[in-house]
């Protein structure tokens, strides 16, 4: 159970305060209601290009990391398809400083020319050393084009190719930093060795008179059902061969995810899981494979991947999952199996919680979801989750027809 | 109110920093006990550790496939049927074997402790090495690495390692198709014979913890002396570093980045200039607001990160400078590590720059000392190297003290360029 305060500033600013006195310091997330599905499709990575130029100088302060470091803090960030999260610890002595900085980037960057300038380069050697220069490095790239006909799921985080960050102008900055990076689009939770009236009091001196913005109406195209299966063929100069099989699955709000989530873990979590223990240690066919899903806002993919053993043929590795997949959708599975995904979920839970960052940084999460005190309750979502379910589910979601398939294939 | 006009903040140096003491216990066969409890949490950590790392290897990878594959297979159980009853309890059992040491660590729920202990018994006391868990575990091992060699910073730190060490020390040794080949089940028996024992292990453990602890750990671990007594000599080895110092390699034609790695050798942890080095390495290359972070990546646009690092290794350590860099840039990256190397050594660190470094330092010490689970991380890693708390408080008055001249001396005797090994893959 997560203990927490919340409440709203004038502006639209919601606050949430998690006080816990056993530890020295404290922790200020601030998350910003924007991600990289809510970018132009001609203007892609935007969002994460942003999220690098707001450690480039805000109006009042010339440098964020500098104040920060000699108030004895660290912080960092991530953007994702959905979100933009900024995150902050120091000691909690010094926590007014994090609201000093925190508060002059919500009120206005410097929007530096040469910030920008030296950020698209940064961004572009972030693009190459993740997407470009590994091997397998552009899956994701492709499958998300092969998944996604209509949602903005269909391009990555950092961007659909590089000329998208190389030619980011300054008044698209602008422009972005107004629609989105206002208040009433923010969500702040403060954590750690602070009280809720010390948080009330920095939030009304420094958040407080910030225009509160417009709210932004998330209006963005519905993904139809698909119809039939989507098939790839690839071919690069990586060693081994490697499937990839994306089903659509859920939103995270809807009631469903739960069920869509503990089949994944059936299938692909830990060792004993089935994927693993069928076609890597008994059938020999991978030397490994997954299955997850990234916790999309809106209905994300459920992913299996692996490598195939040298010598395997696609087809057979394929034929193998399948028969894993039609199993799930003939049987229903066991109390016993489905108490083990539900316990990993358990204890899963709790070790996230066990870091203040996380808790302040869920906190936040489940706010943007629609209700900070969903956090304390999510457990009990997967808790009523029955076999018949995940039977019923696994056929849904597993339907051939509901399937992406990438054969990547090594060129030799 | 004005915007422009910082908070006021508590400085570093008033930050009385307190490492907080572990509890000590020794089982019946005098296996000893570090305990940091907290009962925050329903969670503990529970972690042995074996003098069993790969300095101990008579053949490569001997050490990495023993610490693998324990958890495969014992007299009673399959793997799958260990992997089966992990799970089922949602606990996560690790294996990691270093350089010096090879570890086990369980995560679970607290109310979970008791089931979980005879599974972490069987493993460590019972393993019996399946032949054909060898085999997997060789092809799998083989294709992961067939993958990570076209990586171009898994190979420049093979590189780099072996420059420094010489591929016949263990800290300069790397893995290969062929060393997985001539694995062999009965030698990784006899290894584990040789370095899981009973007299060579220590338990770290953290969390909330079931009041009866010590007679559950007693009972699983305490009543035998399993696997018998060996007594392991550890000597240091001979380094035998490259003569060469500048390497430039092309792994892929194709590479639209380069692995840029520049190092030198430095004395280990017990040298009264590591703790200094660890300040001017922060100053240099250690945090985000670092030297070359600043000119490489915020300034020129190189990299998406540039960082310096010690090595934490027993025998000898060193300074590696690593990034990843664009092709065309890679050069000039080198070129600005010297000049940043050479400005520590020509000016000296500008005061605010300096303390800005030390409440950086102090405030990220005191973040890692949050939680039980740190504690215990913080404790083990001076147990295991025969340290105590006067060491920690060492470094903590190093970093409050030095002064800009101490620094630029230190950059005197260590940041000459012409002492680094530089490479660069493609």
């Amino acid at each position: 159970m997560i203990h927490y305060n919340k409440f709203t500033l004038a502006n639209g600013l919601r606050v949430i305060v998690h006080e816990d006195h056993t530890t020295p310091m404290a922790v200020i997330n601030v998350l910003y209601d924007v991600g990289a599905r809510d970018e132009n499709p001609a203007q892609t990575g935007f969002a994460h290009l942003f999220e690098h130029l707001m450690f480039g100088g805000s109006i009042n302060i010339p440098s964020y990391d500098e104040p920060l470091q000699m108030a004895g803090g660290e912080n960092n960030a991530y953007t994702t398809s959905d979100l933009t999260n900024y995150y902050i610890q120091l000691p909690a002595e010094n926590i007014e400083t994090g609201f000093w900085l925190e508060s002059d980037r919500m009120l206005s960057l410097a929007f530096d020319e040469k910030s920008l300038d030296v950020q698209r380069k940064v961004v572009s050697e972030e693009f190459k050393e993740h997407y470009i220069n590994k091997p397998y490095g552009d899956v994701w790239h492709k499958m998300r084009e092969l998944a996604y006909t209509t949602h903005p799921y269909r391009w990555m985080t950092i961007g659909k190719e590089l000329s998208h960050i190389e030619n980011a102008k300054l008044e698209d900055v602008k422009a972005f930093f107004f629609k989105y990076y206002r208040p009433v689009n923010a969500i702040l939770a403060v954590g750690g060795n602070v009280t809720v009236d010390q948080v009330k009091a920095l939030a009304e001196k420094w958040f407080g008179d910030i225009p509160s913005g417009e709210k932004y109406q998330r209006n963005l195209p519905a993904e139809p059902a698909q119809e039939a299966a989507h098939k790839l063929d690839v071919k690069a100069s990586v060693p081994l061969d490697a499937l990839y099989k994306c089903y659509h699955m859920y939103a995270r709000t809807d009631k469903r995810y739960y069920a869509a989530d503990l089949i994944s873990d059936i299938l692909g979590g830990g060792s004993s899981s089935r994927l693993h223990q069928v076609l890597v240690k008994e059938k020999k066919l991978f030397s490994n494979i997954d299955c997850y899903h990234f916790g999309s806002l809106d209905a994300g993919l459920m992913t299996i991947e692996g490598k195939l053993v040298k010598g395997v043929k696609m087809k057979d590795a394929e034929k193998a999952i399948q028969i894993e997949l039609e199993k799930l959708q003939n049987e229903v599975i066991s109390e016993r199996e489905l108490q083990k995904v539900k316990n990993r979920v358990e204890s899963q839970l709790a070790f996230e919680d066990m870091s203040l960052l996380n808790r302040a940084n869920n906190l936040a999460f489940y706010e943007l979801l629609g209700d900070a005190a969903l956090m304390n309750h999510e457990f009990e979502n997967y808790e009523v989750v029955t076999a018949k379910e995940i039977h019923e589910e696994a056929k849904l979601l597993l339907d051939e027809k509901n399937s992406n398939t990438i054969y990547y294939y090594a060129a030799s | 109110m004005n915007r422009t006009i910082a908070p006021p903040i508590k400085d570093a140096v008033d930050f009385d920093i307190k490492l907080k003491p572990y509890e000590q216990f020794k089982l019946d066969n005098g296996i000893p006990v570090y305990v940091m409890k907290s009962d925050e949490q329903d969670t503990l950590q529970l972690e042995l550790v074996f003098p069993a790392g790969s300095w101990y290897e008579s053949e490569s990878l001997e050490a990495a496939a023993t610490n693998f594959l324990m958890k495969n297979g014992t007299s009673k159980h399959t793997a799958q049927e260990i992997n089966e009853s992990i799970d089922y309890h949602g606990a996560y059992l690790n294996r990691n074997a270093y350089h010096e040491n090879a570890t086990y660590t369980l995560h679970c729920l607290t109310k979970h402790t008791e089931v979980l202990l005879p599974v972490l018994q069987e493993v460590i006391q019972d393993p019996i090495f399946p032949e054909e868990e060898l085999n997997l575990y060789k092809q799998n091992q083989k294709q992961k690495l067939a993958v990570n060699l076209l990586k171009c910073d898994f190979v420049a730190n093979r590189f780099i390692d072996k420059y420094l060490f010489g591929e016949f020390h263990p800290y300069g040794r790397v893995s290969s198709m062929m060393a997985y080949d001539a694995l062999q089940s009965e030698s990784l028996h006899a290894f584990y014979r040789k370095h899981y024992t009973y007299n060579n292990c220590k338990i770290f453990i953290a969390g909330n913890l079931p009041a009866n602890i010590i007679p559950l750990l007693n009972q699983y671990f305490g009543t035998t002396q399993w696997n018998g007594d060996t007594h392991l000599v550890k000597l240091d080895l001979p380094i035998q570093p490259a003569e060469e110092k500048k390497f430039r390699i092309f792994n892929d034609e194709n590479g639209v980045q380069g692995a840029v790695r520049v190092a030198r050798h430095f004395p280990n942890r017990y040298h009264p200039d590591f703790p200094k080095m660890l300040v001017l390495n922060t100053i240099f290359g250690g945090y985000f607001g670092s030297r070359l972070m600043s000119n490489i990546r915020e300034e020129k646009g190189y990299t998406y990160g540039i960082y310096s690092q010690l090595y934490n290794f027993r025998q000898t350590s060193a300074l590696n400078i690593q990034t990843e860099a664009g092709r065309d840039v890679c050069e000039a990256t080198i070129d600005e590590i010297y000049k940043e190397l050479l400005r520590l050594q020509n000016e000296p660190v500008p005061q605010e720059e300096l303390d800005l470094v030390r409440n950086y330092m102090i405030g990220s010490i005191l973040g890692d000392l949050d939680g039980a689970f740190q504690l215990i991380q913080r404790w083990k890693n001076l147990i295991l190297n025969d340290l105590d708390e006067n060491y920690f408080y060492n470094n903590i008055k190093t970093i409050k003290t030095i002064t800009a001249e101490e620094l630029q001396q230190l950059a005197k005797q260590y940041f000459t360029p012409g002492d680094f090994y530089e490479l660069v893959v493609i």
